[in-house]
């Protein structure tokens, strides 16, 4: 991934980034402001094209968004002009079923998100954490075989957030999704990852790739309670130093860059 | 000078009084009653409803007390209506003077007056009678009667025991008297502080002339002709200007050669205020219905274009991409998505354009028309009846501050989203 900018160079956001899932894995993604890591997402959901490589999902090269491949982004990406229930059915009626067809699966998801109350709700009258709850249905209720999350937790406060990384886990054990998830907090990134992937910056690329058991022990289970177990705190403090050392590399580079 | 000083009266002494009232009868104790900060705070300033409703007042009152209105207990002095009389002092050629009284009765315009039967006197000199309209002056040719005029050479010399001379002025009862250059008096009666009703007419002929009109029209059309006429003017110039102005701002937020050929054109009409193209409107089109339209019609169309285009520019585009991602097409984003999230900016828009139309109407109608409000006032204006023209004013007013209101409840209504995304 290479692209021009206005005077005259590139950049070269992306390089050498091979990776494969398997269906049902959960991984996530961390690294510092600028190391590419939305650029990839945004490619793997088809809204840019790569200039090099190419990826392919089930065997079929991705070219554009489609419905196989759902998103959840931090926030705003609700429409504030239909209801909760009417958000959640929008993938199925742009498929064309009629609400016979979705009517049961859109109130079970609703359910499973914990929304049963909101279900004819604006969606400008919910809080942020319900919000996100209603962007995680509407994703789940499109059935894609991916979910790209695009720190999809964000915006939220840290007591609603742990609880929503608790609806993340239950959700990705009960629906078997294979989900790539963005965060640049490091104990999300652990909690929530299988496959946990940090990036370096300049150019982007994998600096360095960890297999976790936290996400699988975290399902159903108190995440305060994985936080104390013995491998948690070490790893975290390797991932934090590795890092600040990058940061402290791009601060040292524009300073020298500056002088 | 005079109204804006007691309008600053009423004012201060309105404030002062109401503060003094309100402070005793209720003592508030809701959230922002509790705020310390006030000044600079935007939220803690909530409108006063008594300024409110003392304000309109207000301004009736002091409309009906520079009137003379009937519906008003206070009224600023009238001008003098009724009999009065000065003296003035001929001199004849030979140095022998003799004194005379005119007479002069001030009458109202609406009213007919005889001049007073008046003994001559005696003496060279005679007394005259005259009469004069309110507000008005009369030029009194008192040596008239005289057994020896100007033309012999006699000339007024006082004026109710002040000397006068050609140009001169004295104050006497109940007016001014001016001498001209030729010798001759001129009587000015009071005017008082009130206005006369060809300037401004009392509120209650206002009224009488609403109800007047209503019932038997203006100009070969009834009133809710000529409002009923402007009102769909507006209304169909406007709707014509939205069926082409909101897809074509659709197109120029959609694409790229749209946007690039269209540019040039918004870009320079949206400054051009509609007025002034009423000229080259009536050129091509007349001043029948289709040039007003057409008028109106190009008022609205930028604006709406205008508005659309925002409202295209104005979707995040997370929407779109999580529109994208759950399998909708160009169509279906467009539908779903674009169109649902621009009718904030498109309403916007639309109360912009009504405002801007209503306005349009009313001066196109001022410049050419055969029916319509501002035809109505201009008609009006030209017969000098000044309460149809302020009849007029208010109504146009009215039905603008209409518009504005019914836009807002259907914005509220169809939007309820604004503002909270």
């Amino acid at each position: 991934m290479r692209f021009d900018i206005p005077d005259g160079s590139h950049i070269q956001a992306l390089k050498d980034i091979t990776l494969e899932l398997k269906t049902g894995e959960l991984m996530s993604v961390l690294g510092p402001s600028g190391c590419g890591k939305s650029t990839l997402l945004n490619i793997i959901a088809g809204f840019m094209a790569p200039t090099e490589g190419k990826l392919t999902l089930n065997g079929v090269p991705i070219t554009a968004p489609g419905a196989e491949r759902g998103m959840v982004f931090q926030q705003g990406a609700l429409f504030d002009w239909m209801s909760v229930r009417d958000n959640v059915s929008f993938g199925p009626r742009m498929r064309g079923q009629s609400p016979a067809e979705y009517d049961e699966d859109v109130d079970h998801l609703l359910d499973v998100v914990g929304l049963q109350d909101f279900k004819s709700k604006a969606v400008y009258e919910l809080s942020g954490g319900m919000q996100q709850r209603v962007a995680l249905a509407r994703c789940l209720a499109n059935k894609p075989d991916v979910i790209l999350m695009d720190e999809p937790l964000g915006a939220l406060d840290a007591l609603t957030r742990e609880k929503m990384q608790s609806l993340v886990l239950k959700l990705w054990k009960e629906t078997g999704k294979t989900i790539i998830l963005i965060t640049h907090s490091v104990e999300e990134a652990l909690l929530l990852g299988e496959r946990l992937l940090v990036m370096a910056p300049r150019p982007g690329r994998i600096h360095k790739e960890y297999r976790l058991p936290f996400a699988d022990l975290g399902v159903g289970a108190d995440l305060r309670e994985i936080k104390k177990l013995p491998d948690y705190a070490p790893t975290r403090e390797e991932i934090l130093s590795m890092i600040w050392n990058m940061e402290e590399e791009i601060m040292g580079r524009s300073e020298g860059a500056a002088s | 000078m005079i109204v804006l000083l007691i309008y600053i009266a009423l004012f201060i002494a309105s404030f002062l009084a109401v503060r003094f009232i309100t402070r005793r009868m209720t003592a508030i104790h809701d959230f922002t009653s509790l705020k310390t900060v006030t000044f600079g705070d935007e939220s803690a300033v909530r409108p006063n409803r008594w300024a409110s409703v003392i304000s309109v007042v207000s301004v009736f009152l002091i409309w009906g007390a520079f009137t003379g209105s009937k519906w008003t207990p206070i009224h600023v002095p009238g001008p003098f209506i009724g009999d009065t009389q000065f003296t003035y002092v001929l001199e004849a050629p030979d140095g022998s003077r003799d004194e005379a009284i005119v007479y002069v009765r001030v009458f109202h315009v609406d009213e007919k007056a005889d001049a007073m039967e008046v003994e001559p006197g005696d003496g060279f000199a005679k007394n005259d009678s005259a009469t004069v309209v309110a507000w008005r002056s009369k030029l009194i040719p008192m040596d008239r009667n005289d057994e020896i005029k100007r033309s012999d050479g006699a000339r007024v010399i006082e004026v109710d025991g002040q000397p006068i001379e050609p140009g001169g002025t004295v104050d006497v009862a109940d007016g001014r008297v001016v001498m001209t250059g030729k010798g001759t008096l001129n009587f000015s009666p009071d005017g008082g502080l009130q206005m006369e009703p060809v300037w401004l007419p009392p509120p209650e002929a206002v009224v009488a002339r609403l109800v007047e009109i209503s019932q038997e029209g203006y100009q070969n059309f009834t009133l809710w002709e000529h409002l009923g006429w402007s009102l769909y003017r507006v209304i169909l110039g406007f709707i014509l200007g939205a069926i082409v102005g909101i897809p074509l701002g659709y197109a120029m937020g959609l694409s790229d050669w749209f946007r690039g050929w269209f540019d040039p054109i918004v870009e320079f009409m949206r400054p051009v205020p509609p007025l002034a193209l009423i000229p080259l409107v009536i050129i091509w089109a007349g001043i029948g219905e289709t040039g007003k339209i057409i008028l109106l019609f190009l008022a609205s169309l930028w604006i709406m274009t205008i508005a659309a285009r925002a409202g295209v520019s104005g979707v995040k585009i997370t929407k779109v991409h999580a529109a994208y991602s759950l399998g909708a097409s160009k169509w279906q984003l467009m539908r779903y998505v674009i169109m649902p999230n621009s009718l904030p900016e498109i309403f916007t828009g639309a109360r912009v354009a009504m405002g801007v139309c209503w306005g349009t109407v009313v001066a196109a109608e001022l410049v050419a028309a055969e029916k319509g409000a501002g035809m109505m006032i201009m008609v009006a204006s030209r017969f000098q009846l000044t309460d149809i023209v302020i009849m007029g004013i208010i109504l146009i007013g009215v039905i603008g501050y209409g518009i504005d209101i019914a836009m807002r409840k259907c914005e509220d209504v169809l939007v309820p989203w604004k503002g909270k995304g």
